[in-house]
């Protein structure tokens, strides 16, 4: 008897990935797609690329997708979503693009409790132009445009995204999860088919928030900057769900059950 | 049936019947009135009103809707249309069709919500940053504001890009009385819209090409695209051209109060016509050369500084173009017109 314990699923594309060693977007690509396979969503579902690294993702995933201007991707997937009510829509996005120049359109997004999904992918830093200062950046952290280390009295602090838009009305799923061990990626997946799931039965706005390593513009190797997630980024991002109304949505479903509060 | 309506109002309820059932917008004056219309009638038709956290916001709203496949639309003034530039170059990069509308006030700055035309550059050279071009259409009544509002997303459609309705503060708040384009439902078929890849494979709308040849591809198609445009779509009025020695090149409010001037010179025996450009982009040269071939004088009448002057110009080379324009949201009367046109007469009679 044999049976098939790894396989590449159907959201992916047959494209290799152009990620740097060590980078956390290929899990994250993965889960999700292993998340929209798990609930069967890939012919239903349109996807939103924001400015990053991430901004090939719809060269790996096998579905629809718009590629949206530099933060605007929860204005782009709120078009798709008021449009087509009854599709599943998520945005992919980097920290710099949801918290820095798009942080008007997630707060609003999340405001109006607009049906959507969001991933986030908090690596502290701009990416794709070579490892700037970001608003997640941790204080002390040292970046292209922060070469000190990040300054608090003069750059200011990070933002706490899930924290601040858990704080809102509107959302239905917050959470935060960290792509540092394998215990943490398999949390990360239960958080996203929640939030998926939090789209399916319109209860509004869902993200999760993934931290995630950058070691190439972090200037470490890859272990390295999994035990920076694991040390530091968790330290001032704490993990856990800070919102979650499918408990009361879907009350006697004990698998949708209250999750353990951050931690 | 005529009704009496206001411009704004006239272009959002032609854009309903055209089939629009998707707003996204934010508030600025003089072309509130527009969502404020819409967002009492778009519930009543099951259509979507939503009015955004920003400009930005809302055009890039209309990207994610007109990707989707839907007729979608939004509408500003200067500053907000400045704000939108960043997405009308990623819709006409992307190639959605959709429909813009500007309601000119005095700028540069804040300026003031009074009426200006000073918006024509920014309109007619694309407005944001890369190589492309929009279907600028300028009405000059109400009833023309509903036809191209109507028209303009068949137009956007037909060449997958967005169209700019280009008016101003005193278009958008005269009321007139209007014939209403009769309702229409759908559009074309939109074999490239992202809605889901049920039993297809998957599409994306994009803009973004990191090799530089793919890149000059794509613009080469989006040129080709303009020059069918520029071949095909040109719109002008020419009024009491036949055999005027004098004629007035204006559009839009400019052009009404020309053709009162007109009216009022011509009582007076002063043979005088108007030359009025409907679409701006593309602007109708060959038909400004033909009006302008048996006439002595060519003026020029904007609310501005002289920016469609650039343009005819361009038309009629190695002739000498004058221009009487007002700025800041001073809107030109007809005794003004009269005036300069009286005296460029004469100094061609001296001539």
């Amino acid at each position: 008897m044999s049976r098939i314990a790894f396989a590449r699923p159907k959201t992916l594309t047959q494209a290799r990935f152009h990620y740097c060693p060590g980078c956390g977007h290929g899990i994250a690509h993965r889960l999700l797609a292993e998340t929209i396979d798990a609930l069967g969503l890939r012919e239903k579902t349109v996807g939103v690329a924001s400015v990053g690294c991430s901004i090939l993702i719809y060269n790996y995933l096998d579905l629809d997708m718009q590629e949206a201007a530099h933060g605007r991707a929860p204005a782009v997937a709120t078009g798709i979503k008021r449009v087509l009510p009854d599709r599943i829509v998520f945005t992919y996005q980097g920290d710099g693009d949801l918290a820095s120049i798009g942080l008007a359109e997630i707060v609003h997004a999340a405001a109006r409790g607009e049906n959507i999904t969001v991933v986030f992918i908090n690596n502290g830093n701009y990416g794709m132009t070579g490892g700037q200062m970001a608003p997640t950046t941790l204080p002390g952290q040292k970046t292209t445009t922060s070469p000190a280390g990040r300054d608090v009295s003069r750059a200011g602090h990070p933002l706490r995204m899930a924290e601040l838009l858990a704080g809102l009305d509107g959302p239905a799923f917050i959470a935060r999860a960290a792509l540092c061990n394998p215990a943490e990626a398999a949390r990360a997946k239960k958080y996203l088919k929640k939030a998926f799931r939090c789209q399916e039965m319109d209860l509004g706005f869902s993200m999760v928030e993934i931290l995630s390593a950058c070691p190439n513009n972090w200037g470490m190797e890859p272990p390295a900057a999994l035990q920076w997630v694991e040390r530091q980024m968790k330290a001032y991002f704490p993990l856990g769900v800070f919102k979650d109304t499918t408990a009361r949505a879907t009350r006697g479903d004990e698998s949708a059950g209250p999750e353990e509060p951050p931690h | 049936m005529q009704l009496m309506m206001k411009g704004n109002e006239a272009i959002a309820e032609a854009a309903l019947r055209a089939g629009c059932r998707y707003y996204f917008g934010y508030p600025i004056t003089p072309q509130t009135e527009i969502m404020e219309y819409l967002a009492r009638r778009l519930p009543e038709i099951g259509g979507v009103f939503l009015q955004a956290e920003s400009e930005v916001a809302a055009v890039n709203m209309v990207y994610g809707a007109a990707g989707a496949g839907a007729r979608a639309m939004t509408s500003s003034s200067g500053p907000g249309i400045s704000l939108k530039q960043e997405g009308i170059s990623f819709l006409a990069c992307a190639e959605l069709p959709c429909l813009i509308v500007n309601v000119m006030r005095g700028g540069p700055g804040l300026g003031t919500i009074q009426a200006s035309q000073g918006d024509y550059f920014q309109a007619t050279r694309g407005g944001g940053h890369g190589d492309y071009r929009l279907p600028v259409l300028a009405p000059a009544s109400v009833q023309e504001m509903a036809d191209l509002a109507f028209l303009s997303f068949d137009l956007a459609e037909r060449y997958r890009t967005p169209v700019l309705l280009l008016t101003d503060g005193v278009m958008g708040q005269m009321m007139e009385p209007v014939r209403l384009p009769a309702e229409k439902t759908g559009g074309s078929p939109k074999p490239w819209a992202t809605d889901g890849c049920l039993g297809r494979p998957r599409r994306i709308v994009k803009t973004l090409s990191l090799d530089p040849r793919e890149l000059e591809s794509h613009n080469r198609c989006l040129q080709a695209k303009y020059g069918e445009l520029t071949a095909h779509e040109t719109r002008f009025e020419s009024y009491r051209l036949e055999d005027a020695e004098v004629m007035i090149a204006a559009f839009g409010i400019c052009a009404r109060v020309a053709r009162t001037a007109v009216d009022n010179l011509r009582e007076r025996g002063l043979p005088v016509g108007l030359f009025r450009p409907i679409t701006l982009w593309p602007f109708p040269t060959a038909s400004l050369q033909a009006a302008a071939a048996g006439v002595r004088r060519v003026l020029t009448v904007e609310l501005n500084a002289g920016q469609m002057l650039e343009d005819v110009r361009l038309a009629l080379p190695g002739r000498e173009i004058g221009f009487y324009g007002r700025m800041g949201g001073v809107v030109i009367s007809a005794s003004e017109i009269e005036a300069e046109v009286q005296r460029i007469h004469e100094s061609s009679e001296a001539a």
